[in-house]
């Protein structure tokens, strides 16, 4: 893992930065110093991004999916104005889609062609979902994929993997799990978690 | 363009290794990457498909070699030199050296969030009727063009079934050359696993892909 040691403002070190720390902060003075970019819109984007957007989100969804029958049927019909409706808006989210795992189906989400994630309820991807392996293999061996994640499916049950080639971002809505009646909304988001929603796990199991 | 991205169906990358309780970011400059790529994006110059088809350009050794924010930087790099914002001496020297072009607009980080809440649809009105409809079998076109496109290798040639037929959607395969945005069909297209990867294929799979209506043809 490349950990920067420095402080962002700490110039006088550069030439002991790793290579790309170097590379993109000389990038940025470069736009910063001709006027082209703002660096305090960069730190408002890292916040959204850091503190603001992520599964949670997305773990939300679900639980209301899971408690309101009509959500669940909106979310179904149109995921983007459902979705909207909680909140969670905006960029790579414009256009979403849910897919319902059931007792008979297995959804699981991929972009082979680049790292197309649903960012408005799911935050920015792991490293993993943008990378070769998991893009590669996804496609031709799901079930090799999913033991990696430590899940086995039985034999029968029918995988389906959605692609995202184009602007379409998919949630993947895990079944409720056996125990849960009773739960709160909250609780039952908090078994939800963010490989559930895309397909490479299961929601956590209620505590007995 | 056949390049190095379209990885669906290759087997030699080995294991997937996810990281329990991976953070958003590995480094502070991966935020910085983040925030350089969506900031220089808001001046308006070019559009995501050509900042994807910019990244599918890297030579195969360097996208492979790469993580993802560093062909991120790289490609943005490429579309800053492109379009006139940084010169090879701005780089070589890491300040500004040269001048530059005027953007349509800076980000100022008050405009951030919203602009980060409110995205950046790309559906688009079209008013000719679909060509295609739900449970139709279609094709998808053999072809291997040189431009920028979004229909993948292993689903070329195949057969599969019109699952969902959506609205117009931006044609990444001109707008990634700045050549229009030239709104299309969109579909959702499933195939069968034995279909896209023969006999030995998994027989419960299906996999399904988002095609514009030009990737496709009756079958």
């Amino acid at each position: 893992m490349a950990h920067d040691h420095h402080d962002h403002d700490d110039d006088h070190h550069d030439n002991e930065l790793d290579p790309m720390t170097a590379r993109v902060r000389a990038l940025e003075t470069i736009l910063a110093g001709k006027g082209l970019i703002d660096p305090a819109a960069i730190d408002a984007i890292v916040d959204v991004y850091e503190n603001k957007v992520g599964p949670r989100n997305g773990a939300q969804v679900v639980a209301e999916a899971w408690s309101n029958p009509e959500f669940a049927d909106w979310l179904k019909r149109d995921a983007t104005a459902a979705i909207a409706s909680l909140g969670f808006t905006g960029r790579q989210g414009e256009h979403m889609h849910a897919v319902f795992n059931t007792a008979e189906t297995h959804n699981l989400v991929v972009c082979t062609l680049c790292s197309c994630y649903p960012w408005s309820v799911l935050g920015l991807p792991p490293v993993w979902y943008k990378s070769p392996p998991y893009r590669s293999r996804a496609v031709i061996d799901p079930r090799g994929v999913l033991a990696e994640f430590g899940m086995t499916l039985p034999g029968d049950t029918k995988i389906r993997v959605w692609d995202s080639t184009a602007e379409l971002r998919y949630l993947v809505v895990p079944m409720r799990p056996a125990g849960a009646e009773g739960l709160s909304k909250n609780q039952l988001a908090d078994l939800v978690t963010r490989d559930s929603m895309i397909g490479t796990g299961l929601p956590k199991a209620p505590a007995p | 363009m056949n390049g190095p991205h379209d990885v669906g169906g290759d087997m030699a990358f080995g294991p997937i290794n996810p990281e329990p309780n991976e953070p958003f970011f590995h480094a502070d400059w991966e935020k910085r990457a983040l925030g350089l790529v969506i900031t220089a994006g808001a001046m308006g110059a070019w559009n995501i498909d050509e900042s994807r088809r910019t990244r599918e350009s890297l030579h195969p050794a360097v996208y492979y070699g790469s993580s993802y924010y560093e062909i991120w930087i790289r490609g943005l790099e490429l579309l800053l030199q492109r379009h006139g914002f940084v010169t090879a001496n701005d780089l070589k020297a890491g300040l500004p050296v040269d001048p530059a072009a005027t953007p349509k607009r800076v980000m100022k980080a008050a405009d951030a969030a919203p602009a980060m809440a409110r995205g950046g649809p790309c559906n688009r009105p079209i008013t000719a009727p679909p060509k295609f409809r739900a449970g139709e079998r279609v094709r998808a076109r053999n072809m291997h063009p040189q431009h920028h496109t979004r229909l993948p290798r292993y689903a070329r040639g195949k057969l599969g079934v019109v699952e969902a037929v959506h609205d117009g959607y931006v044609l990444p395969d001109t707008n990634a050359h700045g050549k229009g945005e030239n709104p299309e069909r969109l579909y959702t297209i499933a195939f069968d696993g034995r279909e896209l990867w023969g006999e030995d294929g998994d027989p419960t799979l299906t996999v399904s892909i988002d095609a514009w209506e030009s990737y496709l043809e009756p079958a």
